[in-house]
């Protein structure tokens, strides 16, 4: 039996793993989204497993080739997958860029022979597409279950009105992904509601957050966040819920620049998904990483009695 | 020993730009029993059938082998040029050297050559030990079944019975009419639909050839060409057809309103009611399944208020049995089901509604007495979209043909939308303007000068609900700019689909469909309204989708083709049919099982099987099943068969 040893409120708690998931964090969670890294690991072990870090893993590429015949950009992901394989046979993520990526390019391996064997030659490995890959939220759903989940909860986020915010790459394109339904998903919901929060119903839950724009046009993706955000404050929303630090950073980082251009525009906090377990867990809000988020949530949290 | 001779066809370049028929026709020539063998550019032409009329009467020939395209194309041509010269047609055969050598060969001559020459001596052994055989005739029924009452059913059976041929109209629904009774206005006249098909309608009611079945289903079918034999189901209307005046007191008075499906969901109806007002036939219609005296026998309003006593609760289904002699299927379209749009919000957001909700909304009789009033406040709509191709032309998730109809209908709405309210403003996203009939170009250009319809050439990625409003994601290519409109309300062209419970009434009819379960015609140019079974003709958008004057032609054309098949009374049939050796029949009745066209018998007396010629179709499954090859094929007996294999191993 293994255990682990987590500060959990004012009390340090031995907890009891039951299983480990192989784990590939992706760049962007060991540096912008430290906050989303450290607060999965930390649930994880309050719910019984352990998240198993990949050795050696390299950056997942980001973005998934729309050109048929662009190899290069898969080579990758296709690595990480043959390490992966070698540790065992599920493979979980957190960022919903890599999820794409990953998710993507494991499918193409699989269905493609042309191109598996291309790609084995290429990275000396020999991987025929049969691993899993499975993000945090599915692990939740399929293998702890919502249910049990509330059950688990310790301090209910009850009054609390979030949105879900799943953007594209969790989704799209459906039949490669097949994360959730296409039109109207409702996976985000459902966890919301597990940890006693209200989700809230806005129609821009699954529009794209402008990404790579706010690099070379940033106004174009600013644009898309006003839109995302001011049709879920329109909805009632007093928090965003994201999976994704591309997202993140649109949708948060950028409220500064939205509050220039539009001057009745009232920022709202934006959580990753794991910041709000962790406070429904009962894990001690210092710990859950509050300094990397653009918008303060402190305020709110204090104001719901969360903290 | 027999004369033989044997017809190369050039067929242009098709067959002698891979073959080389000259060689061929030399090597055939000098097998033993070929007296003649020769090519010619076109054997199908006059000249060339000259050249084996020719052939035959000076050289005396007593079987002919013509090697071109497929027995489908000329077989009957080269048998009815052996006959004139006193030949017994079934001494001819065809060998296909087309369509089963040259075409699929291009890049092997050598090879395409030596297969043509294999081929020529296959059919040769097959010639050489055919039998001379007559045509069967067989007595016809000249009645006719028509399945569909919309505008291609009345079409057909009008045309028809104006021919002087009984016919027999069978409509599921309570009235005629089919989706043209739902229509307001058409294109590109702006017609009243309504008018046009009500004269129509009553015509055929009071036709005297006409015997007209509503609210009725084929249930079964039985029999070949000349000769269908019909179970018809006639539901339980609850309503006795002759004591009915169709007063209305019966509708008026009753106390249960549901949704109908007729207004597209926008309007009610009760539970005994007419299909739409002054419908034809006039007479009400006792829906079993929302009635409360079927329910729970708590009501008995309609009854009551009858004068004339005419309903009639316990009224049972009729089963009519009936005969006839071609059966035609105008069984129509469906538009694509709502639940499968998401991306639409079809289903979802009431505001959304599809083409025929709309030309409900702006009938006379329809929901809101032709008013444009969106659906979930009843406000004028200020800004209106039209999103055209909805599920068609997209093969990877939706249907890939084009629907045909939705670009001329779009435009005729945004025409009507704009007279109703001048100060409104139409958006219409397209693909692609498709305007190829009479009249339809110039109704489409003017519309668009004179009504100003803004028309964005692109797609829809979604609609959705936000404050109160549709709002329309979408792209202008020709922009290359993202659009977002919001509307007020949203009609969406959706795809035509066939008719529900197409498939089991081709199954029924031992009629094909298509992957999208259209029925298919026999060939698309050639013979497009028959279907591949014989004595099943097509009309309307059971086949494809088309316009009402596309199937008004068609339906004509469906009843001139049957009427040239009833012009006479009785029909020849090919004789290449299964016949059984008496002296080796066991009796074992395994062929009378197998059978599908019912062909096979057992004759009690002599405790053998027996073949019934006139149904009997020669396709084989008896032949195979048979333990003790007691039944053969007429000309394609198991020693042809044998010697031809010994010809190509």
């Amino acid at each position: 039996m293994r255990y682990a040893c987590l500060r959990v409120g004012r009390r340090y708690a031995f907890l009891e793993l039951v299983m480990d998931y192989l784990y590939f964090p992706g760049c962007t969670l060991y540096t912008k989204a430290k906050n989303f890294d450290q607060t999965a690991r930390n649930c994880s072990l309050l719910l019984g497993f352990e998240l198993k870090e990949l050795k050696n893993w390299t950056c997942c590429g980001a973005t998934f080739p729309l050109a048929t015949d662009n190899i290069m950009a898969l080579l990758p992901p296709s690595r990480i997958l043959a390490t992966a394989r070698e540790e065992g046979t599920v493979l979980t993520t957190l960022c919903a860029v890599c999820f794409n990526v990953i998710k993507r390019t494991n499918r193409l391996i699989q269905g493609d022979g042309e191109k598996r064997d291309k790609i084995n030659n290429f990275i000396e490995k020999n991987y025929q597409g049969d691993l899993q890959i499975l993000h945090y939220l599915e692990i939740l759903k399929q293998d702890i279950g919502f249910p049990q989940l509330r059950e688990k909860v310790k301090k209910p986020l009850e009054g609390l009105l979030a949105a879900p915010y799943y953007g594209c790459m969790l989704l799209r394109p459906f039949k490669e992904m097949g994360f959730d339904d296409k039109e109207k998903p409702t996976l985000f919901e459902e966890f919301l509601e597990a940890l006693g929060a209200k989700a809230i119903e806005f129609p821009y839950k699954i529009e794209c957050c402008g990404s790579f724009q706010s690099v070379g046009s940033p106004d174009v993706a600013t644009e898309c966040a006003y839109k995302i955000l001011g049709s879920a404050i329109q909805n009632g929303a007093e928090a965003m819920v994201s999976t994704c630090p591309m997202c993140t950073f649109n949708i948060d980082h950028k409220q500064s620049d939205i509050k220039q251009k539009h001057l009745d525009f009232k920022p709202i906090p934006v959580f990753y998904f794991t910041q709000l377990l962790g406070i429904a867990m009962g894990l001690d809000y210092r710990t859950l990483g509050f300094e990397q988020n653009a918008v303060d949530p402190l305020p709110l949290l204090s104001e719901k009695g969360f903290l | 020993m027999k004369r033989l001779g044997v017809f190369i066809c050039h067929c242009g370049v098709n067959i002698a730009g891979t073959v080389d028929v000259k060689s061929v026709a030399e090597k055939i020539g000098k097998i033993e029993d070929v007296a003649h063998s020769t090519d010619y550019i076109y054997m199908c032409s006059e000249p060339g059938q000259q050249i084996v009329r020719e052939a035959i009467r000076d050289q005396g020939l007593d079987g002919v082998v013509v090697a071109c395209c497929s027995p489908s194309m000329h077989e009957n041509t080269f048998r009815k040029a052996v006959k004139s010269q006193g030949m017994n047609p079934y001494l001819c055969e065809i060998a296909n050297i087309r369509e089963q050598c040259s075409w699929v060969h291009q890049k092997e001559k050598e090879e395409a050559t030596r297969k043509a020459e294999e081929i020529i001596q296959a059919t040769l052994e097959k010639v050489r030990r055919n039998e001379q055989l007559e045509a069967i005739a067989v007595a016809i029924n000249r009645r006719v079944l028509v399945i569909g009452g919309g505008i291609a059913g009345i079409t057909a059976s009008l045309d028809l019975a104006e021919g002087g041929y009984e016919v027999i109209l069978l409509e599921r629904e309570a009235a005629l009419g089919g989706h043209m009774a739902q229509l307001s206005r058409t294109f590109p006249d702006l017609d009243p639909a309504f008018n046009g098909l009500l004269s129509k309608t009553l015509e055929v009611e009071g036709h005297p050839k006409i015997q007209l079945y509503c609210y009725s289903e084929l249930e079964e079918v039985k029999g070949y060409v000349g000769n269908f034999e019909l179970v018809i189901r006639k539901k339980a209307t609850s309503v006795a057809g002759e004591k009915c005046t169709g007063c209305g007191v019966c509708i008026e008075n009753c106390p249960v309103e549901y949704v109908s499906e007729f207004e597209r969901g926008m309007g009610m109806r009760k539970a005994i009611d007419l299909l739409y007002p002054s419908s034809v036939p006039n007479k009400p219609v006792i829906d079993r399944e929302h009635c409360r005296h079927f329910i729970d026998g708590t009501c008995h309003r309609c009854e009551e208020v009858c004068p004339e006593k005419a309903i009639h609760f316990e009224q049972e289904d009729e089963r009519i049995l009936d005969k006839v002699g071609a059966i035609v299927v105008a069984t129509g379209y469906d538009l694509y089901p709502k639940e499968q749009l998401g991306e639409y919000g079809y289903g979802e957001i009431p505001d959304v509604i599809d083409g025929l909700a709309f030309e409900r909304m702006l009938s006379p009789d329809g929901p809101t007495k032709g008013k444009i009033l969106r659906p979930s406040d009843r406000k004028v709509p200020k800004e209106m979209v039209f999103i055209q191709c909805v599920a068609s032309r997209d093969p990877d998730r939706y249907m890939p043909y084009c629907s045909r109809i939705c670009c001329m209908y779009t435009a005729k709405h945004a025409k009507i939308y704009k007279e109703q309210v001048p100060d409104g403003q139409p958006y219409i996203f397209y693909m692609d303007i498709r305007s190829d009939c009479k009249g339809y170009e110039e109704f489409l250009q003017k519309t668009i000068e004179e009504k100003g319809l803004l028309y964005l050439r692109g797609r829809v990625s979604r609609v959705f609900q936000d404050d109160g409003r549709v709002r329309i994601l979408g792209v202008d290519t020709l922009t290359g700019k993202m659009v977002e409109v919001a509307a007020d309300m949203v009609v969406l062209a959706t795809a035509i689909v066939p008719s529900h419970g197409v498939k089991d009434l081709a199954a029924k009819l031992r009629a094909t469909v298509d992957r999208h379960g259209f029925l298919t015609e026999a060939h698309i140019k050639l013979y497009p309204v028959e279907s591949s079974t014989k004595g099943i003709y097509l009309a309307g958008c059971g086949q494809s989708p088309k316009d009402i004057s596309d199937t008004v032609s068609q339906a004509s054309a469906t009843a001139s083709k049957i009427q040239a098949l009833l012009s006479t009374d009785k029909l020849l049939q090919d004789p290449l049919i299964a016949f059984v050796d008496e002296g080796i029949c066991s009796g074992c009745g395994i062929c009378v099982e197998i059978c599908p066209y019912e062909a096979r018998e057992m004759d009690p007396r002599h405790g053998i099987s027996i073949v019934h010629s006139a149904l009997c179709q020669g396709c084989g499954a008896c032949i195979a099943s048979c333990p003790n090859n007691a039944c053969e094929l007429r000309n394609t007996s198991a020693n042809q068969v044998f010697r031809i294999l010994d010809t190509f191993v």
